[in-house]
């Protein structure tokens, strides 16, 4: 196998890329959120001034290796995500690492950046922290049913476990999964809400409640790595519930335009909603969201 | 502004860009020690917005730059914000809100609050008034931001390079000082 540079600098230009639309958008929902509650809010550009500022913090304390770690091992399994979607349509530079079973593999390590983080909070030693971890961890557990039971029909009725066949089969308007298979796409929507963590699904970082949860006990550099990772999860995110369910993108126009209007779903289903218990977030996913993926898998089983 | 970047003693351009970066994103810590509490949440909500200015709270001492004293410090609270003033991360500051901070206000004959919050922690900015209203709290912001960005306000260095000081005048006050002297 040649090397090859385009997909090397694709490596380095992607990830960068991620935390420029990640951070913008992060920016946007404050400015979004601010007009909602009729203030003025700050600059679009605020999550920026505050992760420049969180890097040039002059102290930073850390309680062990496993709390060092923790924010590192996050940000690896965020760029490490982001390698293996294809960022855009039929594009060699974009196309990163996808391979034929890269579906399956991304449901294991979208998982490993939160369970690093879980490692890193759990050496804190704050209460908080801990109880912030077993509530992700349980709402995980909640929000996964749907997801994987959506995927599972949409990877078992099209027979391919590759992202880039299954951009290819949602080839034009029409032919977006969403339209194709509701049912499975409404099951992967729904986790989708889950996985952006907004209300009422902001379980584990309750900042009223919890005191911001896991990473209350992060501060100065560690925060700002950790707030790096989750822009570009965010973005990688994105990304891949677009190349599932609305037929991907071709150029960076299109791609943009549609990760915002389904970021603003996240978005606007949180501004209006107060937080759900963690009983009460699981019980809302393994009711609805649960049977329609479950039907979904029937249909595709029972058409063959 | 007339900026050589090789000038050595002079500011250099990252510091520009930090004392920018900090001035623009104050991190409030979200605790409030007397009643002048109360003048926050109209400061941060849509009447008066101090968002506008990248002010937020947050729910740690560890995210946070600047400790707002919100009115009288009881002895008792006094160690809860030393506590929480030591483990905030530098560059960090403190505003003392109120005439409580200044000398006591209306509590100046009182055996158990403290009359000037100078002698314990480094006030960067003082506000005045009983209360100040949110017009005057934002004020007070700008003017730590004015003071970011010309690089004076140093309180954390103080405090860092004086603290030997600032411990033997905590420790006459608290008298049970049952908390290690290392609290960062």
């Amino acid at each position: 196998m040649s090397f090859d540079w385009i997909k090397l600098l694709g490596f380095i230009v992607t990830p960068l890329i991620a935390s420029v639309v990640g951070f913008t958008y992060m920016g946007l929902s404050r400015k979004i959120t601010a007009r909602v509650q009729n203030r003025v809010g700050p600059s679009v550009s605020q999550s920026f001034i505050d992760v420049v500022k969180l890097y040039s913090k002059k102290t930073a304390i850390h309680h062990g290796l496993m709390q060092h770690m923790g924010p590192v091992f996050a940000i690896t399994a965020s760029i490490t995500t982001l390698f293996f979607i294809p960022v855009l349509k039929d594009s060699l530079f974009f196309a990163n690492f996808s391979f034929r079973g890269d579906l399956v593999f991304l449901m294991y390590i979208m998982v490993f950046g939160q369970l690093g983080m879980a490692l890193g909070a759990g050496q804190t030693g704050n209460p908080n922290s801990a109880i912030g971890v077993s509530r992700g961890l349980s709402q995980m557990v909640g929000y996964k049913v749907p997801y994987v039971l959506g995927l599972l029909a949409i990877m078992v009725h099209f027979k391919t476990t590759n992202l880039q066949e299954l951009i290819a089969v949602q080839d034009g308007f029409r032919n977006w999964m969403i339209f194709q298979m509701p049912l499975a796409s409404i099951a992967g929507l729904l986790a989708y809400l889950g996985f952006m963590a907004y209300a009422p699904f902001d379980v584990p970082f309750a900042p009223a409640e919890l005191a911001s949860g896991p990473p209350s006990e992060f501060g100065g550099k560690y925060l700002a790595l950790m707030m790096t990772s989750r822009s570009i999860f965010t973005f990688a995110k994105l990304v891949l519930f677009v190349d599932l369910f609305f037929g991907g993108a071709s150029n960076f126009f299109e791609l943009l335009i549609k990760t915002f209007v389904l970021y603003l779903f996240a978005l606007f289903v949180g501004l209006v909603n107060p937080r759900f218990r963690t009983e009460q977030s699981i019980q809302f996913w393994w009711k609805w969201p649960t049977a329609i993926g479950a039907l979904a898998l029937l249909l595709v089983a029972w058409k063959g | 502004m007339d900026i050589n970047i090789n000038d050595k003693d002079g500011r250099k351009i990252v510091d520009i860009i930090q004392s920018y970066a900090s001035k623009h994103s104050l991190w409030v810590l979200a605790y409030g020690t007397g009643c002048g509490a109360i003048e926050i949440p109209p400061t941060m909500t849509s009447r008066y917005d101090a968002e506008r200015f990248g002010i937020t709270g947050r729910p740690t001492p560890r995210m946070a730059d600047v400790l707002l004293i919100t009115g009288y410090l009881a002895t008792k609270t006094l160690k809860r914000v030393i506590r929480s003033y030591e483990q905030m991360q530098s560059p960090k500051y403190v505003i003392g809100f109120g005439s409580c901070t200044i000398n006591g206000g209306m509590y100046w004959d009182s055996y158990n609050t403290i009359k000037s919050l100078d002698h314990y922690l480094p006030v960067d900015v003082y506000i005045n008034g009983c209360m100040p209203r949110p017009e005057a709290v934002i004020s007070g912001f700008v003017k730590l931001q004015e003071m970011i960005s010309n690089g004076e306000a140093k309180g954390w260095e103080k405090y860092r390079d004086n603290i030997d000081l600032y411990r033997s005048q905590q420790k006459e006050v608290i008298k049970n000082w049952q908390m290690p002297d290392y609290n960062w």
